[in-house]
């Protein structure tokens, strides 16, 4: 069996291209006009309700969303978050059996800036999208890239939960009991369908609310600056993801939406867990590519749509009319091996073509994956977070751990290297005006050994990596939030005689009254 | 046999064909009648503008680009080998470029 020359011809199974029209495979009656996964033929009528019912089914088997709960829609203009904003609507619709109660809102996020198109072009988008909006009759909300320079540093907080995360469906009710109890104790008089034509009559009026102030030119460059200043590919996409999350959980947070929607497909997702593996994310693969993200505490992430793969998602816009707009992005027309993203891309679409159980795969390994609950100690430790993906550190040094194998490698092919540390001269250090200076001012000044050392202290593994090469480009947001918990571990390092653990504190016998 | 058809490119696709999403087509005359090999072909050598790798692979299209011949999976019509009759309505929708 196991020879140099195997002859497989004919022993292998080959895909039959049948040429006789098939019938559907649930009906039986209709002429099928798609395959989906691997080998099933729908008919139009049939795919439609197998489309419908899968989102239905996603919001109803993961009970997080509650009645008349206020949701963000997170939407790109891509076709899966247009089919999901359609889903939404198709949901909410009066005449849908059980419908969805929630209040939707829209969020688009224009990042033309980081991917170098112009003013029109991005103009002519945002007015696609404008218009594609108004037809939902949702309030919406446009907001540009830029705009992540002017964040306040409060959002990398990771806010209290409101509620514990639901494990069965009598824990359901009572969160839901909760949430309705706290809303009603915030506006008396407002129901679900009282805030729904509420928002309705003034949603022409906000439209103007909706979109932001216009950005300026200066804006843009500095945008521009920031991702010029990474030199991969790889980095600049990561960078890019994770400053969306921030303008998006910033406009959740403000704007009082508890949930977040995002339209991450089955194929979107496959490739995600693969490459985040690569970029180092392995840790925290149960909360990216999980249904519900809670890392941030009051406002969960949640991604409906990954059970669809990219071709449903593709033939369901095309027969149904589904409105989504092409926006090229940072990647668009790049090489196969301009990024670990989009090489894996690349390497799952290629597997899927003659494996079409590929990405089901790893999506059934993705549902395996959960995360282990950290010790109810995370109060004490506000900073144990990562500080740009806000995700648990996983850089404790550990005996014999990987980690621990990858920082000796480093060091030891340092040594080699001639000593570089020496002639980096005392570069703009704190002072937060001076930051600015470093941004416009010389190029090679920047890293200052030291705050490179400070930053990587607050950040996980990944993260570390896609810095490496701008610590002094970052926004200021981050930059004085990483300042605040530097001087915090300080504080906390000098007090830490003083402060009684947990243990010691039961096993000293309370004294009633003053000390 | 002349055939006239009708080409939609849609999820980016368009890009590598000047940003025009619809097309109207005449082929050639030829003895035998086309097959989607032979306009595969075609559309590389008098449509493409730039990068054709990042459409056409080999004999097929690029794994990710989805094909429907009249609103049907062209699976279903037999992929490459199925036969072009005129009036066809060919649509190819990149799915590379997520949501």
């Amino acid at each position: 069996m196991c020879q140099v020359d195997e002859e497989y011809n004919g022993q292998l199974e080959h895909r039959v291209t049948p040429r006789v029209s098939k019938k559907c495979v649930k009906c039986k009656e209709n002429t099928a006009v798609l395959i989906i996964r691997a080998g099933d033929a729908f008919c139009r009528g049939c795919f439609k309700e197998y489309f419908i019912h899968k989102f239905r089914a996603m919001l109803g088997k993961n009970r997080v969303i509650f009645p008349g709960e206020k949701v963000l829609l997170a939407v790109s203009g891509g076709p899966a978050s247009s089919s999901m904003l359609s889903q939404v609507q198709e949901g909410l619709s009066r005449d849908a059996p059980k419908k969805l109660r929630f209040v939707p809102g829209i969020i688009y996020i224009d990042e033309g800036g980081a991917s170098g198109q112009s003013m029109e072009e991005r103009e002519r988008a945002v007015a696609q999208l404008e218009s594609v909006f108004r037809a939902t009759n949702y309030h919406y909300h446009i907001v540009h890239l830029e705009q992540v320079l002017s964040l306040p540093s409060s959002v990398l907080d990771a806010g209290s939960s409101a509620t514990e995360k639901p494990q069965t469906g009598s824990s359901y009710k009572a969160a839901v009991d909760q949430f309705i109890q706290t809303k009603k104790n915030q506006h008396p008089d407002l129901s679900v369908e009282n805030a729904q034509s509420h928002l309705s009559s003034l949603s022409m009026h906000e439209v103007e609310n909706g979109v932001t102030s216009p950005i300026t030119p200066e804006h843009t460059q500095a945008l521009q600056k920031l991702f010029a200043s990474v030199r991969t590919l790889t980095a600049k996409e990561d960078l890019l993801h994770t400053l969306r999350q921030h303008l998006i959980l910033h406009t959740a947070r403000t704007q009082g939406y508890t949930k977040v929607m995002m339209g991450d497909s089955c194929s979107r997702l496959a490739i995600k867990l693969l490459s985040n593996i690569s970029l180092g994310r392995g840790a925290s693969l149960a909360t990216d590519t999980g249904f519900s993200d809670p890392r941030y505490g009051d406002v969960v992430i949640v991604r409906p749509m990954r059970d669809y793969s990219s071709k449903e998602i593709a033939y369901y816009n095309r027969m149904f009319d589904i409105p989504s707009v092409f926006i090229p992005g940072l990647d668009t027309k790049a090489q196969d091996k301009a990024s670990i993203q989009h090489l894996t891309e690349s390497f799952v679409t290629k597997l899927q073509t003659d494996f079409p159980s590929t990405v089901s795969t790893i999506y059934r390994t993705s549902e395996k994956l959960h995360t282990a609950c950290p010790p109810q100690n995370t109060n004490t430790q506000p900073f144990a977070k990562c500080l740009l993906c806000v995700c648990a550190l996983d850089t404790k040094l550990e005996e014999f751990s990987a980690y621990q194998a990858t920082l000796i490698s480093e060091q030891l092919s340092q040594r080699r290297g001639p000593a570089s540390s020496a002639s980096q001269g005392q570069c703009c250090s704190s002072g937060g005006g001076q930051h600015q200076g470093c941004m416009t001012g010389e190029g090679g000044c920047c890293s200052s050994a030291k705050s490179t050392v400070d930053l990587k202290s607050l950040l996980c593994y990944s993260c570390r990596l896609t810095i490496k090469d701008m610590v002094n480009a970052l926004p200021q947001y981050i930059l004085s939030e990483a300042e605040r918990r530097k001087r915090r571990s300080q504080m906390r390092e000098e007090i830490s005689e003083f402060l009684l653990d947990e243990e010691e504190d039961e096993a000293i016998p309370r004294v009633n009254g003053s000390l | 046999m002349v055939s006239l058809l009708s080409l939609y490119l849609g999820g980016g696709a368009e890009l590598l064909f000047g940003s025009v999403k619809e097309h109207h087509v005449t082929l050639p005359n030829q003895s035998e009648p086309w097959d989607m090999k032979q306009l595969l072909v075609w559309i590389r050598g008098n449509m493409l503008k730039e990068r054709p790798e990042l459409f056409v692979q080999g004999d097929t299209v690029r794994p990710g680009i989805l094909v429907l011949i009249n609103d049907a999976d062209w699976e279903l019509m037999g992929e490459l080998e199925y036969e072009l009759q005129d009036k066809d309505n060919v649509v190819f929708i990149s799915t590379l470029h997520g949501g």
